[in-house]
């Protein structure tokens, strides 16, 4: 199996102080932290685990700076035998379809029997690039995969639905699955993965190595353009109970005295 | 070109709520353009759904073949494809939903039309459509606009809009389309229940809820002792099930259960929206998290800006002191 994963980087931001930045458009990234996005975090611990089941090579592809280059080394060093960045000033302000764009020109003419994405994106939260890729690449697809198994030319595989739900699909090979989280256990990076990975290629293209044109990336390449990044109003706000944690628990008992539920 | 879209989404016989929810939404789009809005229904052996949806549209266009009896992103782009070519709507709703995400990017790649997904809200701005989503799980909003096209398509959150009558009686038109001839790419096979768990969460009156804020699963069982000192039940949002912590049986959220308890604590969960469904009907919610702007907190009554594990020791030590 020769399996190509697309992975982003992205700032962790659930415990993060966020701030826009003056023009409005975009989020500061002073002083946030990056990582692998969580979603392409279980695409390609998916991958290694096909790999060591059934063989092949796994070829993790990201678009992004140079800041980007310490999440593929880490996919590197989980069992990736080769790296792929995309580069461009040209590509910032890219949506989900402009990205889908620059991922098929740079995977387009490898082989490959399976391509997986994230779900969806930490960050902007599109969840366009996987199938949107699929169409440019011409193969099936399916989403919020939570289960493989390769079965000769198919792939077997459950999808999450609502309520606890799964739909079991069958689909023909070469395919694109985008991964839902919770699928397997993402190993942790070990120190023979990182000494391995120093002898992993990584290969860099910008849009002439593509071909393509700067018009169908960034805003003009994209499907909708970000007017306005703003902290949403607040509607509803709970009442916040201060003091030391000995006073607010008193204070959570006395609520709860009075509710009837102690 | 003032025609709005609304695709309905059913499962085994049953019209989901989202579908009414694009409905409101549409009717307010199509009234202001002076447009038609038209709920396109696929299925097979669906006529019976068409009815209740004449009440919220202008008009139903019912699409029956045995190959559509249970959804396939692949038949479905044929047959909506088909009808925006035909009709060239101003704008396609579909829900931002297990189907809507498997649909809607590809289809509007084949059409060349663009799209805008998650979104918790549309209008028209000076005559541009625009849209607002939420991104960085919620703390931030984006309006944006479209980049000019002949139509738009959108996918729409969940809750996002709610269920309102158009009062309206609207014509059930049916319509034929041509065969599927893709071929069998994709092909569904069955639906699967998760396996009867042992908790049923949705039971309970109390339920402690714990998330992200728990840094390993050595911290879980310092809570299940203050569910147990409430007389309560531990349950959690998704990454705590991801992380094989707790088993799914215990997820609140749309993936999850939803749940209606009289006490919901969370715990160091910040309030994706996910999570939010399945849980914002409760009757009194509590958060604790150490970030004052998670969302949790629009959704909470009571808040404690603090570290979990300083709040959950002084709690089960006061609601001890007090009973004994």
């Amino acid at each position: 199996m020769d399996i190509i994963v697309c992975v982003k980087q992205v700032p962790e931001t659930a415990e993060a102080d966020l701030k826009i930045t003056a023009d409005g458009k975009t989020m500061e990234s002073a002083g946030l932290v990056f990582d692998i996005n969580e979603w392409d975090d279980y695409a390609l611990e998916e991958a290694v685990q096909i790999k060591e089941r059934l063989g092949g090579t796994v070829t993790a592809v990201t678009v992004g700076s140079e800041a980007a280059d310490s999440t593929l080394r880490k996919c590197l060093a989980r069992g990736a035998d080769q790296g792929i960045r995309v580069t461009d000033p040209k590509i910032a302000n890219s949506d989900g379809y402009a990205v889908a764009k620059v991922l098929h020109s740079a995977i387009k003419d490898l082989p490959f029997d399976i391509v997986f994405t994230g779900a969806q994106a930490g960050d902007d939260g599109y969840s366009i690039v996987g199938p949107a890729l699929a169409e440019m690449l011409n193969v099936p697809h399916t989403t919020m995969v939570k289960k493989i198994q390769i079965d000769g030319s198919f792939a077997k595989v459950n999808r999450e639905l609502e309520g606890g739900l799964e739909e079991v699909l069958e689909v023909k090979l070469p395919a694109l699955l985008s991964i839902q989280t919770g699928i397997n256990e993402p190993r942790y990076v070990s120190i023979m993965g990182i000494r391995k990975a120093m002898q992993k290629e990584t290969k860099i293209l910008t849009l002439s190595d593509l071909a393509l044109n700067e018009k169908e990336v960034g805003e003009s390449g994209s499907w909708i353009q970000v007017k306005r990044m703003y902290i949403p109003p607040v509607e509803k706000q709970a009442e916040f109970l201060n003091g030391s944690p000995e006073e607010v628990a008193a204070k959570i008992v006395e609520i709860l005295k009075a509710q009837g539920l102690i | 070109m003032s025609q709005i879209f609304v695709l309905v989404e059913q499962r085994q016989g049953e019209i989901r709520d989202i579908t009414f929810e694009m409905l409101t939404k549409g009717k307010d789009i199509a009234g202001k353009l002076g447009g038609k809005l038209t709920a396109l229904l696929l299925g097979n052996n669906v006529k019976e759904l068409a009815k209740p949806l004449t009440e919220y549209a202008d008009e139903v266009l019912l699409i029956e073949e045995p190959w559509l009896e249970d959804f396939n992103s692949d038949t479905y782009q044929q047959v909506l494809s088909d009808l925006i070519h035909q009709f060239k709507p101003y704008l396609t709703l579909i829900g931002h939903t297990s189907y809507g995400v498997e649909l809607a990017p590809r289809l509007a790649v084949s059409l060349k039309l663009p799209l805008a997904t998650d979104c918790v809200d549309l209008r028209l701005e000076n005559q541009q459509l625009t849209v607002t989503r939420q991104v960085f799980g919620g703390k931030v909003n984006v309006d944006a606009i479209f980049n000019k096209a002949d139509g738009y398509i959108a996918t729409v959150r969940q809750a996002a809009f709610p269920k309102e009558e158009a009062k309206v009686q609207g014509a059930i038109k049916e319509i034929s389309t041509p065969p599927f001839e893709e071929g069998e790419r994709k092909r569904f096979i069955e639906y699967r229940l998760p396996p009867p768990g042992g908790v049923d969460i949705t039971a309970s009156d109390i339920l402690i809820g714990v998330g992200r804020g728990i840094k390993d699963e050595s911290e879980v069982p310092a809570i299940e002792e203050l569910a147990k000192v409430l007389r309560g039940v531990l349950a959690c949002s998704r990454p705590i099930v991801d992380k094989g912590w707790l088993p799914n049986d215990r997820q609140v959220g749309s993936s999850g259960k939803t749940v209606k308890p009289k006490l919901y604590f969370a715990l160091g969960i910040s309030g994706a929206f996910q999570h939010i469904l399945g849980m914002k009907e409760s009757d009194l919610i509590i958060a604790v998290n150490k970030d004052p702007n998670a969302p949790i907190f629009s959704t909470a009554d009571y808040g404690i800006v603090d570290d979990l594990f300083k709040i959950v020791p002084a709690l089960k030590q006061k609601i001890g002191e007090m009973k004994a």
